[in-house]
């Protein structure tokens, strides 16, 4: 089943101008953060070597500012090949103009990335930018005042193209690989930006999420990222084209249990905790003379 | 655009058996490249199709993300995929993508084909 909506173009949360520095801006050095260094025969590798993540069992995190960091620690990653719903893969371009370097875009994106979020939504990562083995925590708006806490891996940055991969808990188990070449003559034409979404939805409440209304709200968002970056790039009128394709579809009920590690669910229980385990932890503190 | 740089040669072993030997970069450029080889792998006698990745000297996160799709498309067909030949860097790939789990990954052709995983 195929099916093509758009262009779809929407405003950008925030309206931000272009640096010269980020004009001129080369793709930063992806100085891996979930490993030891390799060595000498390891560094003689494929030229692909420091692009990928290290590689990790479960993710460890480090508390950040501004969102509440919870449903990542401790989680794996998961693939399509681990998701429940039927698998979906989702194509959002933006044609940029020969006037922008693959490079520039890219380098741009990984350096702003949580700037051009939608409002509402919260991405805290490293504040190196985006780079292989990163985990960045994520706060996202799902109505009712209500954050859904979960996050997202780097499994891939070079110079044109970063995937995010997910954990456990997450809405979909999949990546999403941001990309930007030149299209056209010989390949020597305007520069195409694309966000690429494989995915599936993780557990049976996310599959039926997703069918009412989430697929809808995911196409809102990354148009909306893709257009905030077009006009950080000094784009006049940044049109964001959307394509979705059913790549199986085939449910996964063998992994039906992974509501368990259901971060929407865990997130609302952990909203409505809260107050309660403010005040446990006010309790303890005033019982404990240390703390007085 | 770019050009894949990317050759694939099948080979058809025994009856049910086919081994595509992917020689050079792997990426989403190439899609229409595998998906021809896969064609060409599947003639409805095909129970197991074999990949060796001896040859492979580059991959991306598209490239990983055609496997996935290749994957799909081999299950539709109640087809079983194995892969060989990766150096230790790929195989961390294949096991940080999880796709390991879906993909059985043999150290050699012998062993692929008596499907023997160690």
């Amino acid at each position: 089943m195929t099916e093509t909506a758009g262009p779809d173009r929407v405003r950008s949360a925030e309206q931000i101008g272009l640096s010269a520095r980020e004009a001129a801006a080369t793709p930063v050095p992806h100085p891996t953060s979930n490993a030891p260094p390799r060595n000498a025969a390891q560094a003689a590798g494929p030229r692909d070597t420091d692009s990928w993540a290290r590689k990790v069992d479960r993710l460890e995190v480090d508390p950040r500012a501004g969102v509440r960091g919870t449903n990542v620690a401790g989680r794996r990653l998961t693939g399509p090949i681990q998701g429940f719903g039927k698998m979906w893969q989702k194509t959002y371009r933006m044609k940029a103009g020969p006037g922008i370097a693959p490079e520039q875009a890219i380098a741009t994106w990984r350096e702003h990335f949580p700037e051009f979020w939608p409002k509402g939504n919260r991405f805290a990562g490293a504040l190196t930018g985006i780079n292989p083995g990163d985990v960045a925590l994520l706060d996202l708006a799902i109505g009712g005042g209500v954050k859904l806490s979960t996050g997202v891996f780097v499994l891939y940055a070079d110079a044109e193209s970063f995937t995010l991969m997910t954990p456990q808990g997450h809405m979909f188990a999949g990546w999403i690989t941001f990309s930007a070449e030149r299209e056209g003559p010989q390949d020597g034409g305007e520069t195409v930006v694309q966000a690429l979404v494989l995915m599936r939805a993780n557990d049976p409440l996310y599959e039926i999420a997703m069918t009412f209304g989430g697929h809808g709200k995911e196409d809102k968002f990354w148009a909306a990222t893709l257009t905030a970056l077009g006009e950080r790039l000094g784009l006049p009128n940044p049109v964001v084209d959307t394509k979705t394709t059913c790549v199986d579809t085939k449910r996964q009920w063998r992994h039906a249990n992974n509501v368990w590690h259901n971060s929407m669910i865990r997130s609302v229980l952990q909203t409505i905790a809260a107050p309660l385990v403010g005040l446990a932890h006010m309790v303890r503190r005033g019982k404990d003379p240390a703390q007085v | 655009m770019n050009a894949p740089t990317l050759t694939m040669d099948v080979r058809r072993i025994g009856d049910e058996v086919v081994v595509v030997d992917i020689k050079g970069e792997v990426t989403a450029a190439c899609e229409p490249m595998l998906m021809s080889a896969y064609e060409a792998a599947s003639d409805g006698r095909t129970s197991r199709l074999v990949l060796n990745f001896a040859g492979l000297e580059y991959m991306n996160s598209g490239g990983i993300g055609m496997l996935v799709t290749l994957l799909v498309r081999a299950n539709r067909q109640r087809q079983q995929l194995s892969a060989y030949g990766l150096s230790d860097h790929y195989r961390e790939i294949f096991e940080l993508t999880r796709l390991d789990e879906a993909i059985t990954i043999y150290d050699n052709e012998e062993s692929a084909l008596n499907g023997v995983a160690k």
